[in-house]
């Protein structure tokens, strides 16, 4: 009897998070191939609405627990209730999302199912026998492991924006099993005692296609205005270098690079950033990258697939005109 | 107690070695910056509420550097666990390892990074609390103890939260959590006489053929570098004209936007 797919759904704001979909997207392309079944899990309060997104995403299966505890998200309360799935359906694959609570959850969990974990997986692929690997990167992007495991099932925290999501098709149905959430007492310690979200219209960094960051070139933190006028043109997030960071310009959850995020969009522009290899590191698996720099040696030129050498100060706002004209 | 980690120097170039291993000769180690944050905070609740701030790495054979370091910046006593036998251990049989370590030692809190900077699995820490049955706590930006309990600032996706949580606990350091101090010139002098113990397997009741390190889950088939990026296209001409025509590339020739 072949085992299935399980992927961990995520929320935010009443939507299923664009990892998640991406998530259903691969799952499904997998299962096909292998002629498995894929099961979505959404944990949460009042989220039942949210399985026919996860049917119309490729899920053959939702299973949806709805309880008070499970509204926000804490390790010991999302670890219980998931083992107890995770062993009635003893799954291949688990998938989640390498997001904040993913990579909370995936190693608690892990433990507790006594299996491996593949952290920030980029790629997955079936060998020749049958067997999933993982590509994940390590020194932050600057070098890359492929990793195996016997152990069932696999555990493996997946990098936004690694999958393309497939379109939605709204005529797919999904078989929908509501499950109680049963929480052991130990697993109950922790609580949450405030939620407090940041309002932005923008993206979230590692989830966004485009990134416009900027260097220690900002020379402050005001004229990172000059970005988000030209990210808000074309639906960016803002990214920084960490000696943008460093110098205090911009706080450190927008650093890209070895500690800070690493990111992947389709498109990253960098604004006045050296290119020190650390950074590099955290946003060379990009796949299409344009330097702005005034300094024609600058490293970043060799990693971009356009550049312009120049000033940014003149060169970001008349990109800011030229899409507002041609996306008008 | 605070577990912590030597890894390369954020500057270092990953070069991979005639065996298909990650190659570290000459590189600079330094102690993970991540870690940095959990000795710092260690320090302080020492500094605070009195008691004594344990060092605890398993490495290589030069992570005695860093304990000493770590010594030097404040802490008290530090343990090494050196054995050939695990080299390349993966996150289960680490966690496993610093689990027997810990529990010989009384702790009221374990601090440590929110992730290497190195494997970057971030698992570690959050593996060794589900061992000990204890609560964990990733990503956190601020710490305040009253008696037995714990209230953190944790990191989330487009903002943070704040838990409660009781302790003991296992704590995962982001940046922002405080500024780790430099070790001072008598910090460095007094490091030299602070307890530094180093355990192998067999100290720590273990053995190279036992089920504890044997039982490795993850398996790293192969490591490679990533396909080097060509430099492209430099767009030359006066900047409007320049500019006219790099949106029109991203837009008409890459089409990512």
């Amino acid at each position: 009897m072949p085992k299935g797919i399980l992927v961990v759904l995520e929320q935010y704001n009443g939507e299923l998070r664009k990892v998640s979909l991406e998530l259903l997207s691969e799952g499904r392309r997998l299962a096909d191939a292998a002629g498995l079944t894929l099961t979505g899990v959404l944990l949460g309060q009042e989220i039942k609405n949210l399985a026919a997104v996860a049917a119309s995403q490729g899920a053959d299966r939702v299973i949806v627990v709805e309880d008070a505890a499970l509204k926000d998200y804490t390790t010991g309360a999302y670890t219980s209730v998931l083992n107890r799935i995770i062993r009635q359906e003893d799954p291949e694959v688990v998938f989640m999302g390498n997001t904040g609570m993913g990579r909370d959850l995936a190693p608690r969990l892990a433990q507790r199912l006594g299996v491996g974990s593949a952290s920030d997986c980029v790629a997955v692929t079936v060998d020749s026998t049958y067997k999933l690997r993982f590509r994940r990167p390590i020194y932050a992007g600057k070098a890359y492991a492929e990793v195996a495991t016997e152990a069932r099932p696999i555990l493996a925290t997946i990098r936004p924006n690694s999958f393309s999501i497939t379109p939605p098709n709204p005529d797919r149905q999904a078989e929908v099993v509501e499950a109680t959430a049963t929480i052991d007492a130990n697993d109950l310690q922790a609580i949450v005692k405030e939620v407090v979200r940041q309002a932005s219209s923008r993206p979230e960094l590692t989830d966004a296609n485009i990134i416009v960051s900027g260097g220690r070139a900002m020379k402050n933190a005001e004229n990172f205005r000059l970005l988000e006028e030209l990210a808000d043109t074309i639906g960016a997030a803002i990214g920084a270098s960490r000696a943008a960071v460093d110098s205090g310009y911009r706080e450190y959850k927008y650093q890209v690079g070895q500690t800070g995020k690493t990111v992947a969009p389709t498109l990253y522009i960098a604004c006045g950033i050296s290119g020190a290899i650390q950074h590099l590191a955290g946003m060379g698996s990009s796949k299409f990258i344009v330097a702005i720099n005034k300094d024609p040696e600058a490293n970043i030129f060799t990693v971009a697939d356009y550049g312009i050498v120049g000033d940014l100060y003149e060169i970001v706002p008349l990109l800011t005109e030229e899409f507002k004209k041609q996306l008008a | 107690m605070v577990c912590l980690k030597q890894t390369f120097d954020t500057e270092a170039k990953i070069v991979i070695n005639s065996q298909g291993k990650i190659d570290s000769t000459g590189v600079n180690l330094i102690m993970n910056p991540y870690d940095e944050f959990a000795v710092e905070e260690g320090i302080r609740l020492k500094e605070k509420f009195g008691g004594e701030v344990t060092v605890l790495s398993m490495g290589g054979a030069k992570v005695n550097e860093v304990l000493r370091t770590a010594l030097a910046m404040g802490a008290d006593k530090a343990v090494a666990i050196q054995d050939p036998a695990l080299e390349g251990s993966d996150e289960w049989v680490t966690a496993a390892v610093l689990a027997k370590a810990v529990q010989a030692i009384p702790f009221d809190i374990i601090l440590s990074g929110r992730i290497a900077i190195d494997d970057g699995s971030s698992q570690v820490p959050t593996r060794l609390a589900e061992i000990l049955s204890i609560p964990s706590v990733s990503s956190v930006t601020e710490l305040k103890i009253e008696d037995k309990n714990a209230t953190v600032t944790r990191d989330i996706d487009g903002g943070s939260e704040i838990i409660e949580v009781p302790l003991p606990a296992v704590i995962t350091a982001q940046k922002g959590l405080n500024e780790p101090r430099y070790p001072s010139v008598a910090g460095i002098m007094k490091a030299k006489k602070k307890e530094l113990k180093t355990l192998n397997l067999a100290d720590l009741g273990l053995s190279a053929a036992d089920s504890v390190t044997q039982g490795a889950k993850m398996k790293v088939l192969q490591v490679s570098l990533p396909p080097a990026r060509q430099g492209g296209r430099l767009i030359q001409g006066e900047p409007a004209q320049a500019v006219a025509d790099l949106v029109m590339a991203l837009m008409k020739e890459a089409k990512v936007i």
